[in-house]
């Protein structure tokens, strides 16, 4: 596998343009985290035509709601949470001008046309890795929804956290093409696959 | 007979589920270096470096091993010959947990469906009691995080579906899965019984031993053809495409009534977190 590419966030249009599904990224910079809730929360202000208290231009969302941070600790685990929960709410959200999209798992179709529209992208984080993306958060700060509790929007600063392109401009989705060339590999019994 | 007190009860829900969260056993940790010694799709032996690394760290820093710290489930089986003091024994459970939660800076994920308010406690969790002979308590607590429980299924089927029947619809649930609930996973097989003793069926079987073989010769004939199906699925670690989709299939049955096939799929993730105590 190629070494993993840095990407400071926010990332410019152009950037993001240049990211093809399957590459293997180490972020640094800010993200907001939203999960379920706070994407209805975002949604209903949008259609209301109230601005958010964070400016989500070119805005990067990490599906994410950590645990409490130990003391002495900027945040506790923090791993993504499934994707496919807030495809609904997401073309809203990238109206809104987010523009980068982290979490986990498959996302449906018409949300890879909408990232493709926008000229946006969606990178997968390690699922069940929350204790290893910790210590990729250099800060945490409460930025919105305070009483969301873990749900709420969560500024995070990060350094080298791994992520891969799961959804390109383009409309490369890792989630097809991986499984497709997996079979194919296992059909065509490579000598790896003889052992199993 | 034998006096247990809800105190002693109360601590070892509280430290099964600290321990859990933090820590996986070396079944897991052995069957997940068995699949990356095994895939040759690099996306997905990334993947599965990350999630040995991930319980490493975790162990290390005693951060949870997921930041989803699930819905506590817990398991009891209670000897007749043990007799409570001090109240209640599943308020014992409910609090120790609820301790945890605080203590071990786990996330508050239960909520209320109708209202939307959070308990802020992870409370309360189910709790599921068997009595049994003897003058002890097992209890076992297994944290279920939310992306592999929302992935599960149950179906009703008619018995002409036979095991055909079962067997399509398991690597079904897995293929409507996909990526999203964090594989590779374990697969928990309910065959029998009634509705809702069918997805307890399935539950229960993911508690087993990861590498041990089912003691029912059938049973584990089946596990062996259902895991290949799912394996040929090639959706691999974190769905990013690979060789193991699964790293068991773990079934259990009950006689069932003869107009009915009840069949339970219960997945869950590469984090498969319990632990178990017996007073």
């Amino acid at each position: 596998m190629t070494s993993p590419l840095p990407l400071s966030l926010p990332a410019t249009q152009e950037q993001l343009a240049c990211l093809r599904a399957g590459q293997s990224l180490l972020l640094s910079g800010t993200v907001y985290t939203a999960r379920d809730a706070a994407h209805l929360h975002l949604r209903a202000m949008h259609r209301a035509g109230v601005h958010p208290c964070v400016d989500l231009h070119g805005a990067a969302l990490y599906y994410c709601g950590p645990c409490p941070a130990p003391e002495g600790r900027p945040i506790g685990s923090c791993g993504p949470t499934t994707a496919g929960r807030m495809d609904e709410t997401t073309p809203d959200i990238l109206k809104m001008g987010v523009r980068v999209l982290i979490g986990k798992g498959p996302r449906a179709p018409y949300v890879a046309q909408a990232l493709r529209s926008f000229g946006a992208v969606y990178l997968a984080a390690p699922g069940g890795a929350g204790a290893l993306l910790a210590s990729c958060v250099v800060s945490s700060r409460l930025a919105a929804f305070d009483p969301l509790g873990t749900e709420a929007l969560w500024q995070l600063e990060l350094k080298d956290f791994p992520a891969i392109v799961a959804i390109d401009t383009a409309g490369g989705d890792i989630y097809t093409a991986g499984p497709q060339q997996a079979r194919r590999m296992m059909e065509e019994a490579s000598p790896c696959n003889l052992t199993k | 007979m034998r006096t247990l007190y809800t105190q002693q009860i109360e601590q070892a829900a509280y430290q099964l589920y600290r321990h859990a969260s933090v820590h996986l056993g070396q079944d897991v940790l052995d069957a997940l270096a068995c699949a990356r010694a095994s895939e040759c799709m690099p996306a997905a032996q990334g993947a599965l470096d990350t999630a040995l690394e991930n319980a490493r760290i975790a162990g290390q820093t005693g951060l949870p091993l997921c930041q989803d710290t699930g819905l506590a489930v817990v398991f009891v089986d209670l000897g007749q010959g043990v007799h409570i003091e001090g109240g209640l024994m599943t308020n014992a459970i409910q609090s120790g947990i609820a301790r945890a939660t605080r203590e071990g800076c786990l996330r508050a994920s239960v909520r209320d469906p109708i209202t939307g308010q959070n308990t802020r406690t992870n409370t309360p969790v189910p709790i599921h009691i068997r009595l049994v002979e003897g003058e002890s308590l097992r209890m076992v607590v297994a944290p279920k995080g939310a992306g592999s429980e929302n992935k599960g299924r149950l179906a009703m089927l008619e018995p002409a579906a036979g095991l055909a029947g079962v067997r399509k619809f398991a690597v079904e649930t897995v293929r409507l899965a996909g990526g999203s609930p964090c594989p590779p996973i374990v697969v928990g097989l309910g065959i029998g019984g009634n509705m809702e003793t069918c997805a307890l069926l399935a539950k229960r079987a993911l508690l087993r031993t990861l590498g041990t073989p089912n003691p029912d010769g059938a049973l584990d004939e089946l596990e062996k053809a259902v895991l290949k199906e799912i394996n040929a699925l090639g959706i691999g670690a974190q769905g990013l495409g690979g060789m193991t989709t699964a790293l068991a299939v773990h079934a259990l049955s009950a006689p069932t009534h003869i107009a009915c096939l009840p069949v339970a799929v219960a997945i869950q993730c590469h984090v498969s977190r319990h632990a178990e105590v017996t007073l």
